[in-house]
Formats: C-alpha cells, structure tokens, sequence
C-alpha cells in the first residue's frame, strides 16, 4: 500500500478542533486492565484515513478528552480501533463504554511510524507494556505489504503473563514467513513455561543487521532508554535507524496550546513518532 | 565420542579466547540433559560447576515461605547459567528448575578453580568474562527493579 505523503501522515478533512461522532461498535478485553475499542463513524461517513503511529482524541462525553493510538489495520476500511489502558478516571470511562455508546473524535494526529524508510531492510519491532498497541498498525502495515521488507522482529515486554495484549496475534505473526516474534515478561510466576526477563534481555537472542535495520520502538520512556543504549553501544544501529513514539500531556493535539512541548518540539504536531537523533539529546534531560 | 571444543569454540563466552585454555576448558566439560520439572541445582547447595545451555529453558527461583517460588530469570540456548561455583563460599543462591528440557555442557568448577589459582592470566580471563555477564544481568535487574509497566497515575 502506498503512504500519502512524503512522510506518511494522513490528515482528516474535518474541523481539527471539531470531533466528529462515532458509535462503539464493540470492546474487547485485551487484560485484566485494557480494552479496545472499535468505533465507527455515524451514518454512512467514511472513517478518516489515518497512518501507523498516529493517534485521536477521543472525547468521552461528560467526561473529558485523551490522546490514544490508533492500534488498528490501516486497511480496515470502516472501523478506527483504539487498545486503552484503564489507569484513571478518563481512560476508566473510556473502557467502560458499551456497544451502541457514542465517543467523539477529532483526528488522526501527528507523524507515523516512517515506514518508507524501512523498505528493503529488516524492521525491529521493540515493544513494552502498552506500547504494542500503536505498533500493531505497522506490524500489520508490513504483514500485509510483505515483499517491500526483509525481515520483521517483534520483541514484546509486559509486566506478567496476564498483561501480554494481542497474544493470538503474537503467535500468528510468529508463524509469518521472516518473522521472528520473541516475548518475556518481568514477572512469571510458576506455571509460566515462557521466559522471565527485561525486554533487552531478548536482544541477546537476535542476529541483527545493523547496516539494514530500521528499529520501531514504544514503551515507557525508561524502558526505551535502555533500548536504545542496547542497540546504539552493543548492537551497532545508528540512531538515524532508531525511531521512538514519544508521550506527554497532550491537550489541543495541533500544536497550538504548548501542554505537550518537548524541548524545541511539540509533541503531538511533530511527533508523537520521532528519529532517536531527533531526541538523543532531550532524553533523560531532567524537567523534560 | 565427538569431542565438545568445537562447541564451545563456537561459542561467543569463549570468542576470541586462546586455543591453549580452550583446550583446559574442554579438559573440564561433559554433556548432561535435564527433564521438565528437573533442578539442577538448589540454593545451599555446593556450587560446583556452570552450565553453557544448548537446548531448552530453565528458570531461576528464590524460595519463599508459604508461598508460591519467585521466578527471576528464565536462561536458554546460547546463556551461560551460574557463577557461584566462582566466588566464595562456592554455594548455589537460587534453584534452577528446567521448564524445557534441557542439553547442555557442564563445567567443572572445582577443577577450573584449581587451573586458575595455577595460571592467573587464565584465572584473569575466565573473571573478564563472567563479569561482563554478571553486569548484563545486573543491568536486567535493575530495569526489572524499575517495574516500568506498572500504572502510574
């Protein structure tokens, strides 16, 4: 599937500070805590066109408005699907949601997982916690347009088995023709046949090409500095190669009311996807 | 009986290590295999050799009282398992219990101990390895420590 623009990011037609309604078509229960949602635009509307690594605001009528990643099949004509982490009273609402309930929605944002870049190349997928859910639309985007890439690797980190998402989908895309899909968890408790250990821990696992990998990574920030100094200091990947999707309090999602900035940058406009040698510098940076 | 220095030569602990010492290595080396639910060790007891995995997983466990063991790690093919055998009091500070089943080469600790003591360049080695290892997996604690995965509010 060709991308759009040069770099990939889609926009809506519609009002960007106008959401738009659409109807929960169905949620399901990824864990104990995360649900996705699938919405659908009212009436006969076209769902927007949106881009790997983009995200919404999705408005919660009463309630209030959150940035998520869209965690869906770019290709999936008439639903957007959302995967949301119930950590406080938004998001609890959010999840709370029953089919046939109504959810405002303004977007897609910012810039996508740079997807060009990696063709002809191995991607690494390296994904913690929740992370995997604004992946998921790349993993898909590459699954499904298999001879423009060489090989995929999913590294996938979670907290405990419990809170491993999309495991269906793990283990189908592990049997993919060069895909290699490897997860851990930090914590497993005795009947846990799969492995116990940090997300960097499985890098040991891989033979890494670092001249034809591009290197997709989302996590909590932490977890993604560790990533990086893993792969820059003992694998040998530029940081031009590394990508990260960044977070932070995003409140208008157009850069215009500065609650998302991040350094020179805004996150929500200019990222939430940026190059490591974009951020190498603001990573870590105390205040940030 | 196939002889195992060309196993371990292969492997990257032993890269770049000189072809004399590899062989006083092979000298101390035997396959052993381990079934599901197998320990190959528990904590207290003689820590007397190491492990280079080939096949299969194992999990390292801290014992708790009335309740259920703590995994720690899981190590598999390719990992080097275990350290104790090098340091004093030579005693095992975790169980390893075999979730796959297990090929491996085992080391004699006891033996490599005494080579050292022998021939400190060895000796100097053989601790440059193992304590690139024991910083990865401190690192790994660390980040494990950190819970990061854990809502935050």
């Amino acid at each position: 599937m060709p991308l759009t623009s040069e770099e990939g990011s889609r926009k809506s037609t519609a009002d960007p500070m106008c959401p738009q309604p659409f109807r929960v078509e169905s949620v399901s229960r990824e864990t104990h805590d995360t649900f996705t949602l699938n919405l659908q635009p009212a009436g006969n509307a076209e769902r927007p066109p949106f881009s790997p690594g983009q995200f919404s605001m999705l408005y919660v009528f009463g309630v209030g408005e959150l940035p998520i990643s869209i965690s869906g099949d770019p290709e999936q004509a008439r639903r957007l699907a959302y995967t949301v982490r119930s950590v406080g009273p938004a998001t609890q609402a959010l999840v709370s949601l029953r089919p046939g309930d109504w959810v405002g929605v303004r977007g897609p944002y910012g810039k996508p997982w740079p997807l060009q870049a990696g063709r002809g190349k191995d991607v690494l997928i390296v994904a913690g916690g929740i992370g995997l859910a604004p992946l998921r639309p790349a993993i898909f985007h590459v699954l499904r347009n298999r001879d423009d890439y060489v090989r995929l690797i999913v590294l996938y980190g979670a907290r405990s088995p419990g809170d491993l998402l999309f495991r269906k989908e793990l283990n189908a895309w592990g049997r993919s023709p060069d895909t290699q899909v490897l997860t851990t968890v930090d914590y497993g408790g005795v009947n846990w046949r799969g492995r116990v250990g940090v997300v960097t821990t499985l890098f040991r696992h891989l033979r890494l090409h670092p001249d034809r990998t591009v290197v997709l990574v989302c996590g909590p920030e932490i977890m993604m500095n560790y990533v990086v100094a893993e792969l820059e200091q003992h694998r040998g990947v530029s940081a031009a190669d590394i990508y990260l999707s960044m977070e932070r309090n995003m409140k208008c999602a157009v850069g215009f009311c500065g609650h998302c900035q991040y350094g020179p940058y805004f996150i929500c406009r200019d990222g939430p996807v940026f190059s490591y040698q974009q951020v190498r510098g603001l990573m870590g940076k105390h205040e940030l | 009986m196939e002889s195992l220095e060309p196993i371990l030569a292969q492997h990257s602990f032993f890269e770049g290590l000189d072809a004399e010492y590899l062989k006083l290595f092979v000298g101390c080396a035997s396959n052993v295999r381990y079934y599901v639910g197998a320990y190959l060790f528990r904590t207290g007891e003689d820590a007397s050799q190491f492990y280079l995995i080939r096949q299969g997983r194992v999990a390292l466990e801290i014992y708790a009282p009335q309740r259920p063991p703590i995994v720690v790690q899981t190590l598999e093919a390719g990992d080097i398992l275990g350290w104790s055998w090098l340091i004093p009091p030579h005693r095992w500070r975790f169980d390893a219990r075999v979730v796959e089943g297990i090929r491996a080469i085992a080391l004699d600790g006891k033996c490599l101990r005494t080579k050292c003591e022998e021939n400190h360049d060895l000796g100097y080695e053989l601790l440059k390895r193992f304590v690139r290892i024991t910083t990865q997996r401190l690192e790994a604690t660390r980040l494990q420590l950190l819970d990061v995965y854990a809502p935050h509010v």
